[in-house]
């Protein structure tokens, strides 16, 4: 890991890297979203309201895997002390806020339609909402302390202490009796959803996934730079 | 309204937040860079 904590090997790998999953996101995440859209039959029981599954999944999956990510970069930064990991936690959290509060707002359009009501306090929908505040409070607090000059540990304690919500958002809908329904995909137990249904949410996951990627590499590449440019400055004015 | 309508909304939705993150974090960092590199130190 601390061989990537050199900036300009990083930026060697992240520069291509991130045209990459530029285009492959944006293509994949395009083909799911048209076929989601045009190609797929509609549901017996939920009829087109069904197509609104292809966007608020990747958004829901998205919105969790980028708190597991801060996670992941708070203990590195606590932990080993890696020197990019304030960095990718400070770059995550945008993506990962955007990605939270359309899980909501596509969720809240889907729920419109099948449960006749934009909200409902249950425990899913609480959970992910506060996951949302979770993401703000990570952004305030780790942008005042890189204002400051500080290394930014207070907000990858925030980052750890906050990865506790997760499981509760995942197994929310086993703990309580929720509106919202359980899980319709598994990675081992396979999927209640027809094939002819289910085959572009796939393409939409990993598309998504990718451009989740590829925006949190070029706030990391912002976030050096601007470091870069602050060390030049300090070096310039120092007597 | 029919299905379609709220269908629609949601992948507007989806693709406005998704090109505004990719438009944002893609500025932010030409901005960044162009800084840095325009910056010549004085010594």
């Amino acid at each position: 890991m601390h061989g990537y904590a050199n900036p300009a090997r990083f930026l060697k790998i992240a520069r291509p890297a991130t045209a990459w999953l530029l285009g492959v996101g944006g293509l994949l995440a395009l083909a799911g979203t048209l076929g989601g859209l045009l190609i797929t039959p509609s549901d017996y029981l939920q009829g087109e309201t069904v197509r609104i599954l292809y966007v608020h999944v990747p958004a829901a999956w998205l919105g969790m895997a980028g708190w597991a990510a801060i996670a992941a970069a708070s203990i590195s930064q606590l932990v080993w002390r890696h020197p990019l990991a304030a960095v990718a936690g400070r770059a995550i959290a945008p993506a990962g806020a955007t990605f939270a509060a359309l899980c909501l707002a596509t969720g809240s359009i889907w729920g419109r339609q099948t449960w006749g009501i934009w909200w409902e306090w249950d425990g899913r929908l609480t959970s992910m909402l506060i996951l949302l505040f979770l993401y703000l409070g990570y952004i305030a607090l780790a942008s005042a302390e890189a204002e400051r000059g500080g290394e930014g540990r207070m907000a990858a304690l925030f980052g750890l202490v906050g990865a506790v919500n997760l499981p509760i958002v995942h197994y929310s809908v086993l703990w309580w009796r929720t509106l919202h329904q359980g899980q319709s995909i598994s990675i081992t137990g396979g999927s209640s959803i027809a094939p002819e249904l289910l085959w572009p949410l796939p393409l939409t996951m990993i598309g998504f996934t990718a451009l989740f990627a590829a925006a949190a590499l070029m706030l990391m590449r912002a976030e050096l730079a601007r470091i870069k440019l602050e060390a030049r400055l300090r070096r310039s004015i120092a007597p | 309204m029919n299905q379609w309508s709220f269908v629609i909304a949601a992948y507007a939705l989806t693709a406005i937040a998704t090109l505004g993150l990719l438009g944002w974090s893609f500025a932010a960092m030409r901005r960044a860079e162009a800084d840095a590199d325009a910056f010549k130190p004085t010594r």
